[in-house]
C-alpha cells in the first residue's frame, strides 16, 4: 500500500458559540477512495471546508500534511493550486453559461484577455469525454440533467489538474442510475492515480467504491475502517456513527398513553410529492403516518430522506409537485391545499429553515410572534397594540426569550432564542397537531433542554406532536413512537420501547432495492 | 418600527426601571435610546428641521412666511400622495414605475369628461378614480398573479399610460376646470363666523387635531396600564405632549394667519392619518411589511401573499388618480407632459425617509417626511433662485446622503 497522501492531525474548529470540530484527525493514502461517515452535523462537511481553504489557515487549530509538506491554505484558490478540488453539495454551475464556459470558469484559456474559443472547446470535449459525457461543450448547463451537472462538475475539477478529489455527498440528488455512473467514474478516475474523498451515508455506496472509511460523531473522529476486511460490516460502521450513551440531557417523560378509542389527529395516507423541477423523482413515496392527540411521534431519516418535504407538503401544498394522498384531522377528510386551510385546520408545521422560513428577520419579537394568529389580537381587521404585546410579552417570560423587550428585532437574538420565537407563534396560533422540524439545529444545549420542555408541555396538554430530527438521542429521549424514513420511502414504525439507535439507523440507511 | 405622528415610539423604546420616577439622567437615557432605536427616521425629522432653520436664515425669513408656508403645501401635496401609495409598494418589496404617466392619464380623462363632455365633476371625479383602480388592479394582477416583476410591468405601464395620455388629449392641452374641481387644488377652507384676523376653521380643526392626539396619547397611556405592561415616565411622558402640540399648534398659526389650511392639506392630512393607521394597526398592514420582509416565511405563515401585493398596485393606481385630479386641478388644465418623473420623486421621497430597496421596512411617516424634505429643497432653492440645473444635482446629492448614512449608520451598529 502507497503512503499517505494527505494528513489531518488534531483539527479543532470553533464557530461563535459552537465547537464544530473538537479532535479530528484523518490520514488518507494515495490512490485510494476514503469514505468519510457520520450523522448530520457530525462535523463532516466542516472538516472539509478546513481542508479546502474556505475556513482559512488561522480560523482553526491543528495541522494539515498534503504530499509530506505542510500546508497552510488562505482560500480556496490556495488549495486547489496544490490539486486539492471540492464539489459542494449545492452545485456551483452558473446555468446559463455553456459547459465549456464553465468547466474554465475563473480558469479561461486567453491571451490578453481574450477567450481562445479553439482551445476553449478542444480542451473542454476532452474533458467531458473523460467523465464519459457526449454532450457539446456549447450545450448550455441549463440544458442537461442534475445527473450529468454532477459530471461537468468533476470535468471542471479535472481541468485543475485534480490530485485529490473531495466530493460532499454526491449522489443525494441523483436518481438510482446517474449514482451509479457517478460512482464507477470515481473508480475510474482511481485507475488514473486520482485519490478521492468522499462524504456519504449510503453504506451500499461506501462499500462499493470506498477503501477505508473515517467515521466523526460529534466533532471526534471515531475511528477508520478498513472497507474490504470481512470485519467491517454494515453494522459495524453504524454503531461506530451512533455510538454515545443518553445522558440527562431530556425532560423527565412519561410516556403519554394516547386515548385509544378516538380517532388519531392527523392521518396521513398514502403521500407521494414530486420533485418541483425533476419531474420524475418521488421525493416522498407512498408514506402513511399517524399521530394521535398527547402522543409525541418521532420521523428520523437522514438527508435528502424527504422528511421535510413530506411535511411543508401536507402542510399547504409548500413543496414540491403533489401526486396522491389524503389528510385526515380526527378522522374526516380535509382540505390543507393553502397555508391558510391547513393553519385553520389546527395544523402549525415549525421549520427547520428558521432564518429563511420561519422569521421576518428585521421585525421585532411582537410582531413576529402575532403575524399567524393576528386576528387573536384584533377586531375587524384593526390590532389592538396593548392586547398584541401584552401576548407577546407573555410570551417572552414563559418560553424564557432572552430579550430586553419584544421590541427587539428577532435577527439580533441567538439561534436557541429565535427558535423560541418561532414556537411561540405557533402555539400562540393554537393548533392541536404540532409538525416539528428539527427544532433544536444549531443551538446551544441549555437551549435544546428548554425546548424539549415545551414540547413535553405541549403533549401534556393534549397536542399531538410530530417530531422531525436526525438526531437519534433526542428522538429516543422524546417520543413514544418512532416512523424510520428513506429515500422518500417510509422504512419502519418503532414503539419507544424497541427503538434503539441502532435499529433505526439501519432503517435510515436503507436503501431502494432492501426496501423493494 | 413604525412610528406615527401620534406614534407610540418612546413606549417602544426600553422603558425605565421606577416607572414615573425616572431622574434626569435615567429620562436622557431613555430619550437617547428611543433615538438609536428609530435612527433612520429621527435623522430624518431632525435634518428637515435643521434645513427649515438653513432655508430660513438664508432666505431672510422669507420661507415660513404664512403665504409661502401655504404654497410649500400646495405645491408639494401630489408628491405626498404618491409617496403614501409608493411607501406601500416599496414596504412590499417592489416598485411602481408608471405613476407619474397614471397621474397624467387620470387627469387628462377628468378634462375630456369635464370640459369636452360637460359632465358634472362629482361625477368625473369618481369616474377617475375607478380608472386609478382599474389600472392599478390590472398592473396588480400581472405582479401579483403571473409574477412578472413589477419592474417590467411598470416600465410598460409608464409608457403605455403616457402614450395614452396624449391619445385623449391630442396632443393639447385641456381646460379649464369646474370651479368645484378647481377648488381642490387651489382651494383653502372657507372663512366663517367672526374676524378674529384669524381663519376661524383652520384655528377649530387645528385645536380639535390638538384635543384629538392628546386625548389619544393619554388613552394609549391608560391602556398599556390596564394591561399592566410598562410605561414611559410621567416626564418623558408630558415632554411628548407638549412637543406634539408646539408643532401643531405653530402650523396651525401659520396657515390661519394667512388663506387658511388648503383644502388638498385636510385631503392630505387624512390620508396620512388613515394610511399610517393602516399600516401600523391593520392586519393588511401588517401582511405588507411580512411579505416584504421575508415572502417564504409570510406564505408558510399564511398570509395570502398574492392579494396583498395585488391590493397594494391597485392602491396605488387609485392614489395616482388622487394626485392626477389635483394637478390637473392646480394647473387647472390637463396636459400631456403633466406628471413628468413625478414615480421619480416618490421613490426618492420613500427611500429618503427609510424605505429599504429589499422591502420590509418603512413608515408613513417617513414617506411624508422625505417628501417634505425635497419639498423644502425646491421650495428654499426657488426661492433663492437656484437654476433647476443646481437644483437637480442638490436633490441627487440629498438621496445619496441619506441613503448612505443609513447604510453606514447600519453597518457600524453591525447589523
Amino acid at each position: 500500500m502507497a503512503g499517505p497522501v494527505l494528513e489531518m492531525r488534531s483539527i479543532v474548529k470553533t464557530f461563535p458559540g459552537v465547537k464544530a470540530l473538537s479532535d479530528v484527525t484523518l490520514t488518507v493514502r494515495q490512490g485510494e477512495v476514503h469514505a468519510i461517515c457520520g450523522e448530520n452535523g457530525a462535523g463532516k462537511s466542516t472538516l472539509m471546508k478546513v481542508l479546502s481553504g474556505v475556513h482559512p489557515h488561522g480560523s482553526y487549530e491543528g495541522d494539515i500534511l498534503f504530499e509530506g509538506e505542510t500546508v497552510r491554505f488562505k482560500d480556496i484558490r490556495a488549495s486547489e493550486q496544490h490539486g486539492i478540488v471540492i464539489i459542494h453539495q449545492e452545485l456551483a454551475l452558473s446555468p446559463y453559461l455553456s459547459l465549456a464556459e464553465n468547466i474554465f470558469l475563473g480558469n479561461e484559456h486567453a491571451k490578453g484577455g481574450f477567450i481562445n474559443w479553439r482551445e476553449t472547446l478542444r480542451h473542454a470535449t476532452e474533458l467531458l469525454r473523460r467523465v464519459g459525457l457526449t454532450d457539446h461543450p456549447e450545450t448550455r448547463v441549463t440544458d442537461i440533467g442534475v445527473g450529468k451537472q454532477q459530471l461537468v462538475e468533476i470535468a471542471k475539477a479535472l481541468s485543475k489538474k485534480v490530485k485529490l478529489l473531495i466530493l460532499d455527498e454526491p449522489t443525494a440528488a441523483l436518481n438510482d442510475e446517474d449514482s451509479d455512473k457517478l460512482l464507477d467514474l470515481i473508480l475510474e478516475l482511481k485507475k488514473q492515480g486520482i485519490t478521492s474523498i468522499i462524504i456519504s451515508h449510503k453504506l451500499n455506496e461506501i462499500r462499493k467504491v470506498a477503501d477505508s472509511v473515517t467515521i466523526i460523531r460529534d466533532g471526534h473522529s471515531i475511528e477508520t475502517l478498513d472497507v474490504k476486511a470481512p470485519e467491517t460490516t454494515e453494522d459495524r460502521i453504524i454503531s461506530g456513527m451512533v455510538g454515545r450513551d443518553l445522558d440527562h440531557r431530556f425532560p423527565e417523560r412519561t410516556p403519554h398513553e394516547a386515548e385509544k378509542g378516538a380517532a388519531p389527529a392527523l392521518q396521513i395516507r398514502d403521500w407521494t410529492v414530486h420533485h418541483p423541477i425533476d419531474q420524475q423523482r418521488k421525493v416522498v413515496d407512498g408514506v402513511s403516518i399517524e399521530v394521535r392527540r398527547g402522543e409525541i411521534v418521532g420521523i428520523a431519516g437522514l438527508m435528502g430522506a424527504g422528511r421535510t418535504e413530506l411535511a411543508m407538503s401536507v402542510f399547504g401544498r409548500s413543496y414540491g409537485r403533489y401526486a396522491g394522498g389524503t389528510v385526515l384531522k380526527d378522522g374526516k377528510e380535509i382540505r390543507t391545499k393553502t397555508v391558510a386551510e391547513a393553519v385553520d385546520h389546527g395544523i402549525a408545521y415549525v421549520t427547520e429553515d428558521r432564518k429563511h422560513y420561519g422569521l421576518n428577520l428585521i421585525d421585532t419579537i411582537n410582531r413576529n410572534i402575532s403575524l399567524t394568529a393576528l386576528s387573536k389580537v384584533a377586531k375587524r381587521g384593526v390590532v389592538d397594540e396593548q392586547q398584541e404585546r401584552q401576548v407577546s410579552e407573555g410570551y417572552r417570560k414563559s418560553m424564557n426569550i432572552k430579550a430586553p423587550t419584544v421590541f427587539e428585532p428577532v435577527g439580533k437574538l441567538s439561534g436557541g432564542n429565535q427558535q423560541k420565537v418561532v414556537l411561540s407563534k405557533w402555539i400562540f396560533a393554537g393548533p392541536d397537531v404540532l409538525i416539528l422540524d428539527e427544532p433544536t439545529r444549531g443551538i446551544d444545549v441549555g437551549a435544546k433542554f428548554e425546548i424539549y420542555t415545551v414540547i413535553d408541555q405541549l403533549a401534556a396538554q393534549g397536542k399531538a406532536v410530530v417530531f422531525i430530527s436526525s438526531e437519534l438521542p433526542e428522538l429516543l429521549g422524546m417520543c413514544d413512537r418512532i416512523y424510520t424514513m428513506a429515500a422518500g420511502r417510509l422504512t419502519g414504525e418503532f414503539p419507544r420501547a424497541e427503538a434503539t439507535q441502532e435499529v433505526l439507523m439501519r432503517q435510515m440507511t436503507k436503501d431502494k432495492e432492501v426496501t423493494r | 418600527m413604525s412610528t406615527d405622528v401620534t406614534d407610540k415610539s418612546p413606549a417602544a423604546a426600553p422603558p425605565g426601571k421606577g416607572g414615573g420616577s425616572a431622574t434626569g439622567g435615567g429620562m436622557l437615557q431613555l430619550v437617547l435610546d428611543g433615538l438609536r432605536r428609530n435612527m433612520r427616521q429621527y435623522g430624518m425629522l431632525i435634518a428637515l428641521g435643521l434645513l427649515v432653520i438653513l432655508f430660513q436664515v438664508w432666505t431672510d425669513g422669507d420661507l415660513l412666511l404664512p403665504r409661502n408656508v401655504s404654497n410649500l403645501v400646495l405645491q408639494n401635496s401630489y408628491i405626498l400622495i404618491l409617496a403614501i401609495g409608493m411607501m406601500l409598494v416599496i414596504i412590499a418589496g417592489h416598485i411602481d414605475l408608471s405613476v407619474g404617466s397614471l397621474t397624467a392619464f387620470t387627469g387628462a380623462f377628468a378634462a375630456v369628461l369635464t370640459v369636452q363632455h360637460d359632465l358634472p365633476w362629482p361625477v368625473a371625479l369618481v369616474l377617475c378614480l375607478a380608472v386609478g383602480a382599474a389600472a392599478g388592479a390590472a398592473q396588480g394582477f400581472l405582479i401579483a398573479y403571473l409574477g412578472i416583476p413589477s419592474f417590467i410591468v411598470t416600465l410598460a405601464g409608464m409608457l403605455m399610460f403616457r402614450g395614452l395620455t396624449e391619445m385623449l388629449l391630442k396632443g393639447q392641452t385641456l381646460g379649464p376646470f369646474p370651479d368645484g374641481l378647481q377648488k381642490m387644488g387651489n382651494g383653502f377652507l372657507p372663512e366663517v363666523g367672526p374676524d378674529t384676523n384669524y381663519h376661524n376653521i383652520t384655528l377649530l380643526l387645528g385645536f380639535a387635531l390638538l384635543t384629538f392626539a392628546v386625548l389619544q396619547e393619554v388613552r394609549d397611556r391608560k391602556r398599556q396600564q390596564e394591561f399592566a405592561l410598562e410605561v414611559v415616565p410621567r416626564n418623558l411622558f408630558l415632554l411628548k405632549l407638549v412637543a406634539i402640540s408646539a408643532a401643531i399648534l405653530t402650523v396651525t398659526m401659520l396657515l390661519a394667519s394667512y388663506k387658511g389650511a388648503p383644502i388638498i392639506l385636510l385631503v392630505l392630512g387624512v390620508l396620512v392619518v388613515g394610511y399610517g393607521y393602516v399600516m401600523r394597526n391593520a392586519v393588511f398592514g401588517r401582511h405588507i411589511y411580512a411579505i416584504g420582509g421575508n415572502l417564504p416565511a409570510a406564505k408558510l405563515s399564511g398570509v395570502k401573499d398574492k392579494k396583498v401585493t395585488f391590493l397594494v398596485f391597485l392602491n396605488m393606481g387609485v392614489l395616482a388618480a388622487v394626485a392626477g385630479l389635483v394637478v390637473a386641478a392646480r394647473l387647472n388644465a390637463a396636459s400631456p407632459k403633466a406628471g413628468l418623473s413625478f414615480e421619480l420623486e416618490a421613490i426618492a421621497s420613500s427611500f429618503i425617509g427609510g424605505a429599504s430597496m429589499s422591502g420590509g421596512v418603512g413608515t408613513i411617516l417617513g414617506a411624508i417626511i422625505g417628501g417634505l424634505v425635497l419639498g423644502v429643497l425646491n421650495n428654499g432653492m426657488n426661492l433663492l433662485s437656484v437654476g433647476t440645473d443646481w437644483q437637480q444635482v442638490i436633490k441627487g446629492m440629498a438621496l445619496l446622503i441619506a441613503v448612505g448614512f443609513d447604510v453606514w449608520n447600519k453597518r457600524k451598529s453591525g447589523s
